[in-house]
């Protein structure tokens, strides 16, 4: 047996890098996500072909694979450290850029399912006024649209809270990292080890989504 | 996108200078970019022929370590969409349930499991296996790999099921209990058959999930799928990490595309077949579906699956 | 009903493939398993020995099979114990897994670079050591800066997760060093190739195989700081097949195999074979 708390292991510590790469991902790739979904349905087809492109290739590839990318291909091979000192904060702001890039294909796709249930007429009756096309989006049907995907983008928080622990395998800090360490030190208590994760991973995850749930249900558009 | 869109209107000769003008733009910037990468890549060395050479030219590499590497993702992925697609759509059902004591444990089961990483579901199935069963070494692996899909994607594919049931109009089950089926006929007969359709997309975005998380048994159980199988051949070819991962991306993308496009071409026969019932499906604004469509009007709050 | 139709195909195909797949391991498991019992006791038919698939000149699994100085001491020694090569099953032992492959009887034994230690000996028993290597440092050839660990402060060394030579090196030595770590050796070659690392660090015999998959690009630092005495693991107090075991290893430093396949495994990175080391592990 070991000592859970004991200075070797900081569990809380790993889970609260776990918790900022979750927060700091989820923030950019509900950007990076709206700017596709407003590529993919723009009126400038380079843009289009781009944003469909973009998340048929990135969602469709592992996320190991995409994370070990972003590590070794922009900042070994493109020399990107985004401005990092050393390799700890590098590594994690690397390991965030992944988590957008990937999450942001979902983010997307969600959205542009929220699109469609924005009724015909309120583009119509925006075009109508004159409106343009960024004005038709941004003022009229992505908020809409938003209020109706509230559900799926809180499961594709959830699936981040757990992705996140992909991370590990270019170094960074976090609970997963922490959990392989301590499987390899304590192997005799691995059921312990595992479960305690586990629960970390479900006090993360459950309220978000009840949370959200309910945010969900309070805002949806009343049709 | 089916042109012109409700989005912004058809365009006028000005808006057509103007859209060229960025179509050009863009297309410098990408191209710019891309060059810019490929020169990097140059620079370090990473395009010499000696990197790429195992996979490009002869077929060593990839009867040694990508093919079987291939096999055992593929074999790990279809056993998992073939146990999780039934098992899911029994715990979506028996969410919707009308006995408390059936809806009650199988939404708790659901939330459970949907919270927990697969690879430490992986994980303990395999501790377990190798504690309490005698299955041989040379499976379990497999076994483990399975079994922490199966139970992952089964209870998202049951929030799949059930958001899909529930986007159905009110009157699809009031019309079948009026002319007298019973509850079983209702679910079997006719709402089913019609969420299917609806709810495809966001199947197939699962099933996908599904081919790329059996990547997670490679590092720790020691599975040997595609990526783990690759990490011999990185270091055998001298550390082509680089040119490895882009080998191993494209193949993924290569399945997971054929598997999309195998849904697009069902859901579009199933579809031609029930004319009528794809008033479910909302109006088009947008030409393909969308995983999370099935939110559609009566589901919106509902706790719905986009699932990475 | 068309969906109950596709349902019941369904479910015929994952019983299928489910038979499939038990017929598979079952078919396995005659090649696999009759070593297990026979705890190598001189009369054993087969072994299951867990090795390293990824590290050059030590375990590697190959085109040809599998090669390295670890396989060819799981070899010998497996010839000692009465087992062709051609019945020896090789298993992937990654260093995490290595002391539950062997608790849970997965392997007979396991050769794969594994230090002897403590903390280890308190869940598995070692035979040997057959190896002591020495941590070490590995950088690019035309490298003049770094000259031992304590040269390294301010410098990017790279190792791999969970490893304890990277943090030994951050604690003992250089504490201003930035340290990277990734899934495999193979990511860090690519990033010391490139520049955005500058050192490698973990045991000498590994960095010597990395050495050697990379002809001319690297060199090793030769400075060895801390002692891995390699031993061969297997599960606790079979007794037995840990005294064949040593004697076969005794055998193999005897009659020069052992420095043979020093020199064939190591040799090309510039490793000489040392002195053997004595057998401790009793």
């Amino acid at each position: 047996m070991f000592d859970l708390f004991s200075e070797d292991y900081d569990i809380l510590g790993a889970f609260w890098v776990t918790v900022q790469l979750t927060v700091l991902s989820a923030i950019g790739s509900l950007i990076w996500g709206t700017i596709l979904v407003a590529m993919r349905v723009s009126p400038v087809p380079v843009m289009r072909a781009f944003g469909s492109g973009y998340v048929n290739i990135v969602r469709n590839t592992p996320l190991t694979v995409i994370i070990v990318a972003c590590s070794l291909g922009l900042s070994t091979t493109l020399g990107w450290t985004l401005g990092g000192d050393d390799f700890d904060e590098s590594g994690f702001r690397l390991a965030v850029l992944g988590f957008i890039a990937y999450t942001s294909t979902f983010v997307c796709e969600s959205l542009r399912a929220g699109i469609n249930t924005v009724p015909v007429g309120q583009a119509e009756a925006a075009r109508a006024l004159g409106f343009g096309f960024l004005q038709v989006l941004t003022l009229v049907v992505l908020p809409q649209a938003f209020r109706s995907v509230i559900a799926p983008l809180a499961s594709v928080l959830i699936a981040l809270t757990k992705n996140t622990t992909v991370a590990a395998a270019i170094g960074v800090a976090e609970a997963a990292l922490l959990m392989k360490e301590m499987i390899e030190n304590e192997s005799d208590a691995i059921f312990l080890v595992t479960a305690i994760f586990a629960l970390g991973f479900v006090i993360l995850t459950l309220p978000t989504g009840l949370l959200l749930g309910w945010v969900a249900k309070k805002v949806a558009v009343k049709r | 996108m089916s042109a012109p869109s409700v989005l912004y209107d058809a365009p006028g000769p000005k808006a057509r200078t103007r859209n060229a003008f960025y179509t050009v733009l863009f297309a410098i910037a990408l191209l710019a970019a891309l060059w810019w990468v490929i020169s990097a890549m140059n620079d370090k060395n990473q395009l010499d022929w000696d990197k790429w050479s195992p996979y490009l030219a002869g077929t060593e590499a990839w009867t040694t370590y990508l093919l079987p590497g291939l096999q055992n993702t593929l074999i790990a992925a279809g056993l998992a969409m073939l146990m999780a697609l039934p098992i899911g759509a029994l715990f979506g059902i028996a969410r919707l349930s009308d006995h408390w004591w059936i809806a009650r444990p199988a939404g708790a089961i659901v939330e459970f499991f949907r919270a927990i990483p697969v690879l430490l579901m992986m994980f303990f199935a395999n501790e377990a296996y190798a504690l309490f069963t005698d299955i041989d070494r040379d499976i379990r692996p497999l076994y483990a790999v399975v079994t922490g899909l199966v139970i992952y994607n089964a209870s998202v594919l049951a929030e799949v099921v059930r958001a899909g049931i529930l986007s159905l109009p009110r009157g699809q089950t009031e019309a079948a209990l009026a002319v007298g089926l019973r509850k079983g006929q209702l679910m079997s007969n006719v709402l089913l058959p019609q969420a299917v359709t609806a709810m495809l997309p966001a199947i197939v975005s699962q099933l996908v999930v599904i081919v790329k998380d059996t990547a997670l048994g490679g590092a720790l159980l020691g599975f040997g799928e595609l990526i783990n199988q690759a990490r011999p051949a990185q270091s055998y070819y001298g550390g082509n990490a680089i040119a490895t991962l882009i080998v191993i991306a494209v193949l993924f993308i290569l399945i997971n595309s054929l598997l999309s496009w195998f849904a697009s071409w069902l859901e579009r026969r199933l579809r031609r077949r029930k004319k009528g019932s794809g008033a479910v499906l909302g109006t088009d604004m947008i030409e393909e579906q969308a995983p999370g469509m099935h939110l559609t009007g009566r589901a919106t709050g509902e706790n719905t699956a986009g699932g990475l | 009903m068309r969906f109950s139709r596709v349902l019941r195909a369904g479910a015929v195909v994952a019983a299928a493939s489910l038979a499939l797949a038990a017929c598979g391991g079952g078919g396995d498991d005659d090649g696999g398993n009759t070593g297990g019992g026979g705890g190598g006791g001189g009369g054993a038919e087969s072994l299951t020995i867990g090795i390293k698939f990824d590290q050059p000149g030590l375990g590697q699994k190959t085109p040809n099979g599998y090669e390295g100085f670890d396989v060819d001491v799981a070899t010998y020694i497996a010839n000692e114990l009465g087992v062709e090569a051609e019945n020896i099953e090789w298993v992937e032992a990654p260093s995490a897994e290595r002391e539950n492959l062997i608790k849970r009887g997965d392997v007979d034994f396991v050769v794969a670079t594994y230090s002897i230690t403590d903390k280890r000996k308190a869940e598995v028993d070692f035979a040997g050591p057959y190896f002591i290597a020495h941590q070490d440092l590995l950088v690019r050839a035309d490298e003049t800066s770094i000259t031992g660990p304590d040269s390294l402060n301010g410098k990017k060394l790279c190792s791999v997760t969970g490893s304890t030579s990277a943090q030994r090196v951050k604690d003992e030595f250089a504490n201003q060093v930035d340290l990277q770590e990734y899934g495999g050796y193979s990511e860090c070659v690519t990033g010391l190739e490139s520049g955005a690392v500058d050192a490698i660090t973990t045991d000498n015999t590994i960095l010597a195989g990395l050495a050697a998959a990379n002809e001319g690009k690297f060199k090793l630092v030769g400075e060895g700081f801390s002692d891995e005495n390699y031993g061969v693991g297997l599960e606790k107090g079979n007794t037995e097949l840990r005294d064949d075991i040593n004697a076969a290893i005794q055998k193999m430093f005897d009659d020069g195999a052992w420095a043979d396949a020093i020199e064939k495994n190591l040799g090309p990175a510039g490793f000489e074979a040392p002195e053997p080391p004595e057998i401790t592990e009793k």
